[in-house]
């Protein structure tokens, strides 16, 4: 069965991007947690809430693949897309186009960052603000 | 930078000119206090005043920064106001972090702005802006305003003081991102006097994973053992305030001014009342899977007409309950909260605060001081009050006051009241009557914190007191711990770091660092300290502990004075013995440590 991330339990985070850590780490080999396709923010200095930006998982309608002028965004089972980065020249419109702000930008490898729900954020949560679900 | 070799940008505030360095030669120093006490001792003017312009303020960040579990501090070096020697501190919250990101192994201030200044660096650029309007505020405010002015969106670091670092409190502290300090010390003061309001820290250079297979292996069985270990897991439930209620019943909390170690009211202000009555949320630092930060909310009526309230969330820590609560026999929860309220707008440590808070109490009441000096009736147990006194210690409301605000000794020194003035080498005690481990530890820790040897653990652990195996066991951890503070890990997690999972931790991420390294750089920082401390003219030996020290019981009864100078004495040999394997001249170590680079493969 495919699963999809949710971030359904972020009113339990704690900040302290293990998440995007580990994300970076074993999607694009960095440390830089910059390069992450989940994204933890608080919505305005430490004394707000923190809030969990990840890919939603549409199915249906696509959003970000139907913008993408090269066909680089395919339908993935389960929902989301995989990109196929030979075929991106990086526009961005796919940033533009997710509503939820889900999509990220490599600047130095100059394509998107897509989520491909691989559940290494969930894994690594400390406290259970992240799941997969079986779709 | 990670895995790389050092990288240090030096920012002169006078001429608001930069410099960058690589700095091959301090490789061999593996990072945070390593580095940083170097960099200091190169630095620093031994025959100036701590506050002239010239004197420098360090901040390091480690060899593991932010991608290990719980390595997450960043270290600053500067010389202390408050006790005229070493000044050495740690913070926690994103400060580490983002110098990594920045490309920054560590950043050297140095000078004076020609007025109110804040800085913002980033990997690309680093900015001198007007802070003229921002002096006075309180750090709080001074978060957000930042926040909104300067670009950084998201994982930004900003460090600020307060009025008591502006106004020259000479432990006055430094606020990281809200809920984290530079807490001992009076780095605060060091900043307000070179004009210094803030620093922004942001940058996002990308770090390549070097050996991908090694550093995954090594970071899952370090965040294994880190989230399964039931120490972290104390740390992350009640937080540190869970040790209230133990240390309470051992009869070692601090109350009082320490006229005794047992708070009458301890239930009232343990780790499960702040849990049950104030706890709202826990934090993490980043890269920390356990999360102690617990913030605590309490409720203020500002009008006491029409029920007119606010309710106000701060931080909470044994450490403060201790200093603003038993201390002062403040027995209940908000109001601990509220004087941590005040302490954090203010800007200052609240642990010397507090113990200077408690000696003014003692001191009034038993007639040393008077009512004319201290403006309202201190009195043990009266919270508003204490929140008078600590405006007034902030603004420097009058002689006393000011005097006051450059802690016990000083203010003894001056008006009496010295035997019960509880500091040690000049910084306020710890919260820690536990013994001879504690007593000692904080007099021989290099910077008299009660972190530098944890002897409050030592003498809980042991089953019949030997001041010689004490002596010992506070010299290995005060060594061991130049080694942690290196990496620059928590620490709460130096049971999850054994020397071996360091070994692996450094050597995934391509460091060729080895088991005789660890030891021989632990050792080399140590050296380096004395040699600092001694140039500023500490001399060990004639440290002189307050006799109330000698008059409360602790878990090994009365103390004896003479028994702990002898300690101290056997201590100091040690540290000799030590310091004298390390008189290489700084020109041959460099010689000799740049022989060995820190990157594994030589790219020729």
């Amino acid at each position: 069965m495919p699963k999809i991330l949710r971030a359904d339990g972020m009113n339990k985070c704690l900040g302290c991007f293990t998440c995007m850590l580990t994300c970076a780490a074993v999607n694009k080999k960095e440390h830089s947690m910059f390069k992450s396709a989940i994204r933890v923010r608080t919505t305005g200095g430490l004394t707000s809430s923190f809030v969990g930006i990840v890919c939603l998982g549409c199915t249906d309608e696509r959003a970000c693949a139907e913008v993408c002028p090269t066909g680089a965004l395919r339908p993935r089972t389960g929902g989301g897309v995989i990109l196929s980065p030979e075929k991106c020249i990086g526009c961005k419109k796919c940033i533009d186009a997710c509503i939820v702000g889900a999509v990220n930008f490599d600047e130095d490898l100059h394509i998107p960052i897509i989520c491909k729900h691989c559940g290494i954020c969930a894994q690594f949560c400390p406290h259970q603000c992240l799941t997969m679900e079986e779709v | 930078m990670l895995g790389e070799d050092k990288r240090v940008l030096f920012i002169d505030l006078s001429s608001e000119k930069l410099r960058i360095e690589k700095r091959v030669d301090l490789n061999a120093s593996i990072g945070g206090i390593g580095i940083a006490i170097r960099l200091f001792e190169e630095n620093f003017h031994p025959d100036l005043p701590p506050l002239d312009d010239s004197q420098p303020i360090v901040f390091a960040v480690g060899a593991l920064t932010s991608v290990f579990p719980v390595m997450t501090k960043t270290v600053a070096v500067f010389y202390s106001p408050h006790t005229g020697e070493l000044g050495e501190s740690y913070a926690g919250g994103r400060l580490a972090f983002a110098m990594m990101q920045a490309g920054y192994d560590a950043i050297v201030i140095t000078g004076k702005a020609k007025r109110p200044m804040y800085i913002s660096v980033r990997s690309d650029n680093v900015s001198f802006r007007d802070a003229r309007a921002l002096w006075g505020l309180p750090s709080t405010v001074i978060g957000r305003v930042i926040r909104e002015r300067e670009p950084g969106p998201g994982k930004r670091s900003i460090i600020r003081i307060g009025p008591a670092g502006e106004n020259g409190v000479t432990y006055a502290s430094v606020c990281v991102d809200t809920y984290r300090h530079f807490g001992r010390l009076g780095l605060g003061a060091s900043m307000g006097a070179k004009n210094l309001k803030a620093m922004q820290v942001y940058g996002t250079t990308p770090i390549a994973i070097k050996d991908f297979p090694a550093y995954w292996n090594a970071y899952r069985a370090v965040y294994k053992k880190c989230t399964e270990t039931e120490l972290m897991q104390k740390y992350h439930d009640l937080g540190t305030s869970i040790n209230i209620e133990p240390l309470n019943s051992l009869g070692v909390l601090p109350t009082k001014n320490l006229k005794q170690a047992v708070f009458e009211h301890g239930e009232k202000i343990s780790g499960e009342a702040f849990a049950e009555s104030n706890l709202i949320r826990k934090m993490a630092c980043v890269g920390c899977p356990v999360g102690c930060i617990h913030i605590g909310q309490f409720r203020r009526e500002f009008d006491k007409e029409g029920h007119e309230y606010e309710s106000i969330s701060v931080g909470y820590d044994y450490e403060l309950i201790f200093a603003l609560g038993s201390f002062l026999g403040i027995k209940s929860t908000d109001e601990i909260l509220a004087l941590i309220d005040e302490v954090e707008e203010l800007g200052m440590d609240a642990m010397s605060a507090g113990v200077a808070l408690g000696w003014a109490t003692e001191a009034l009441q038993k007639g040393v001081i008077t009512e004319k000096e201290t403006l309202v009736p201190l009195k043990f147990g009266d919270k508003d009050n204490y929140l008078a006194a600590l405006r007034s210690i902030a603004c420097r409301e009058n002689a006393f006051y000011e005097a006051l605000g450059k802690g016990v000794a000083h203010v003894s020194s001056v008006y009496g009241g010295a035997d019960f003035a509880m500091h040690i080498a000049g910084n306020e005690m710890a919260g820690y009557h536990t013994g001879y481990g504690a007593l000692i530890g904080m007099s021989v820790g290099a910077r008299h914190s009660h972190l530098c040897n944890g002897g409050y653990s030592i003498d809980q652990g042991l089953k019949t007191v030997d001041l010689d195996v004490i002596a010992q066991k506070l010299f290995q951890e005060e060594i061991d711990r130049c080694m942690f503070n290196s990496l620059i890990m928590c620490l709460f997690a130096r049971k999850v770091y054994d020397r071996a999972t360091i070994l692996m931790a450094l050597q995934s991420l391509g460091y060729p660092y080895t088991d005789e390294d660890l030891s021989r750089v632990a050792e080399e920082t140590y050296a380096a300290k004395i040699r600092v401390k001694r140039a500023m003219g500490f001399d060990q030996e004639a440290v002189r502990f307050p006799k109330r020290f000698f008059e409360t019981p602790s878990m090994h009864g009365l103390l004896d004075e003479e028994a702990a100078y002898e300690t101290q004495r056997k201590f100091n040999a040690m540290t000799n013995d030590l310091v004298k394997r390390y008189e290489t001249p700084p020109a041959e170590q460099v010689a000799a440590a740049t022989k060995k680079p820190a990157k594994a493969v030589d790219p020729a």
